[in-house]
């Protein structure tokens, strides 16, 4: 008999403390109203951005800001017919070329540094740390100059080989105006930056992985580079997603070294938009239009891999 | 002395290593051996290396010598202090509220990171137009308020040349710079908090202890260690980047706003001193080694757990 009261206030108790309390909890409000206000002001920035890509010029410059009015198209179409094909192009080239070389070299080198046993591993594990801490301003003039030279390099050789100018139907300037182009570069210097966080993050993840099926693979016969591609690679995949996301960022986003090793028609979109700084003024409507073509890919990204984007971010910050 | 399985191992290794040490020599170690050379000689930017004039320490002695150098450091200094300190406080505060599980609680994660993926061109640009004198809603929204409640025009709801003068366009990088990393903060914090034990918190609560005293005596300290990684990031992240102050303000007025990287540009493309910037930069890498050397005190993740 007493056992049973006991259960059942017990039970009660329990069940009360579950029940959600009905009173007002100001706590919880006041927690919404600075988040709501944090969120707002996160979002406008990219708002204001967007609305006024649809303004006109005098509507834009006008003393008041105009919420409502009729939305033009104008700003889109004259970037439309100004280059915005070619930045394009050459962002995507460039983007999606060196994320693709930064995954599989920094797969490989994750791998090794992970699961197999070398000297100078220690050192190897440190000076990519190292590495990722270089500015890229630093980078930027020795580029500048060795790029140059190279340049220079390649047309002397060319200019003393007559073997090589006297080629028929091949005209080696053009072959060495190929490898000097900015893009070939910008693609070598984004893969070498993004190279130390990338294998830094998948060397993370491969010490989650367990042993046993690349053990049992071995086991089965299969070479090195076998387990690599068909076992290793493949369960690396959600590494994979989070670092391409970071690496991808990076060489859309970048500006400096893009605007030293960029020609005319080499320009990516962040050093295309700024073009639009001109002497007589800001074009601001043109400058916002492009600015809201430039952040839709990563905003996409952001809706869609928000969890993976956290996952980037706090390897190595936090312990799992 | 090795095995053969061993060595054979460490061959294997090294061939998978190779292709990225191909990389990282190329893109990384020639570009920073060709600045450490640089900085010992005089070179006009643009023109060939044959051209190049030995001067040894000669611009060294310059730059510890140059009041544009000492206000670039020092400005660099001033703007990661004040970008730290409020960025640590408003993040670990938007961590904190999200900590529980609440209603929305992933909706509002999703727009916090909104900000770090806009592109860093873009982040200026948007911030320019936002703070421009005549144009900018920053100025319009002051002068609403102060033009409805005139006391508050003396402190400071007028309008105001953001960009253009000193102390303002400081102010103007720091918000600039909060909007777009204070989320990064937030990110990781709460990923801190939320692989706390939970029987600590627990206990405490058993105990009896309040919000504030779980906060600051319980979490806090348990969170030291990725708090002191975090403003490592971050601080490194300061130190490297430029392009928002690039397009805000390009270190101006004067050079209340010069950070040492865009000191380096500055003196590399505008200045055209190839050689002088090298030496500059330098002293940035070696302030940057040390904050990496530091961070790899506190934490790295590629030694950690080792038990193989």
């Amino acid at each position: 008999m007493a056992t049973t009261t006991t259960t059942k206030s017990l039970s009660t108790e329990a069940a009360r403390a579950e029940m959600p309390r009905k009173r007002f909890k100001w706590g919880m409000f006041w927690q919404y109203v600075a988040l709501i206000t944090m969120s707002l002001i996160a979002l406008f920035p990219i708002y204001v951005m967007i609305l006024t890509s649809f303004k006109t010029q005098v509507n834009i410059m006008s003393d008041t800001p105009q919420w409502v009015f009729a939305p033009t198209f104008d700003n889109y179409n004259h970037i439309f017919e100004n280059n915005f094909g070619l930045f394009l192009t050459n962002s995507l080239i460039v983007g999606i070329t060196s994320t693709v070389l930064s995954l599989v070299v920094s797969g490989m080198a994750a791998y090794a540094i992970a699961r197999l046993r070398f000297p100078g591993r220690g050192f190897m594990a440190y000076s990519t740390l190292i590495i990722r801490m270089v500015p890229p301003a630093v980078l930027a003039i020795p580029i500048f100059v060795l790029w140059l030279n190279f340049e220079i390099f390649l047309y002397n050789i060319i200019d003393t080989t007559p073997a090589l100018y006297n080629m028929e139907g091949t005209d080696p300037y053009a072959i060495a105006e190929g490898l000097v182009d900015g893009r070939v570069a910008m693609i070598l210097f984004y893969t070498a930056l993004n190279l130390p966080f990338a294998i830094w993050l998948l060397v993370g993840f491969l010490k989650q992985i367990p042993r046993e099926l690349e053990e049992a693979a071995i086991v089965d016969g299969a070479s090195q580079w076998q387990t690599f591609t068909r076992i290793i690679f493949p369960l690396m995949r959600p590494g994979l997603a989070v670092a391409s996301i970071f690496t991808f960022r990076i060489a859309w986003n970048e500006f400096l070294l893009a605007l030293i090793l960029s020609d005319r028609n080499t320009r990516t979109l962040p050093v295309g938009i700024t073009l639009f700084i001109t002497e007589q003024g800001v074009q601001w409507g043109r400058i916002m239009a492009m600015g809201t073509l430039i952040v839709i890919p990563p905003l996409l990204i952001a809706f869609f891999s928000a969890r993976q984007i956290i996952a980037g971010m706090t390897a190595g910050a936090v312990k799992g | 002395m090795l095995s053969v399985a061993r060595r054979r191992e460490a061959r294997i290794a090294y061939l998978f290593l190779l292709p990225a040490l191909i990389i990282f020599v190329l893109g990384l170690i020639v570009p920073l051996w060709n600045a450490f050379q640089l900085s010992f000689y005089d070179l006009p930017m643009g023109t060939p290396w044959a051209d190049r004039e030995w001067v040894g320490f000669e611009q060294y002695t310059r730059m510890f010598a140059d009041s544009g150098v000492w206000s670039s450091v020092w400005v660099t200094l001033r703007f990661s202090f004040w970008v730290l300190v409020i960025e640590m406080l408003l993040g670990l505060a938007l961590a904190l509220m999200l900590e529980k599980p609440i209603f929305g609680a992933s909706i509002f994660r999703t727009i916090f990171i909104l900000p770090l993926m806009v592109s860093p061109v873009a982040v200026g640009l948007i911030w320019r137009y936002l703070l421009d004198g005549r144009i900018g809603l920053i100025n319009y929204y002051l002068e609403s308020i102060g033009e409805a409640i005139p006391p508050l025009q003396a402190i400071g709801f007028t309008s105001h040349t953001w960009l253009g003068e000193p102390g303002l366009a400081f102010f103007a990088i720091i918000i600039t710079d909060i909007w777009q990393w204070t989320p990064f903060i937030f990110i990781i914090l709460l990923a801190g908090l939320q692989a706390l034990p939970s029987e600590v918190v627990e206990a405490s609560y058993i105990d009896g202890a309040n919000w504030w005293q779980m906060t600051l005596f319980v979490k806090l300290p348990m969170l030291r260690s990725i708090i002191l990684v975090t403003i490592l990031m971050r601080l490194i992240d300061v130190f490297r980047a430029l392009e928002v102050i690039f397009i805000l303000t390009f270190g101006g007025p004067g050079r209340s706003t010069e950070v040492l990287s865009l000191n380096i540009y500055k003196t590399a493309f505008t200045a055209q001193a190839a050689g002088y910037a090298a030496t500059i930069s330098i002293l940035l890498l070696a302030i940057m080694l040390i904050l990496s050397i530091g961070l790899l005190f506190i934490s790295n993740p590629l030694t950690e757990g080792e038990d193989n």
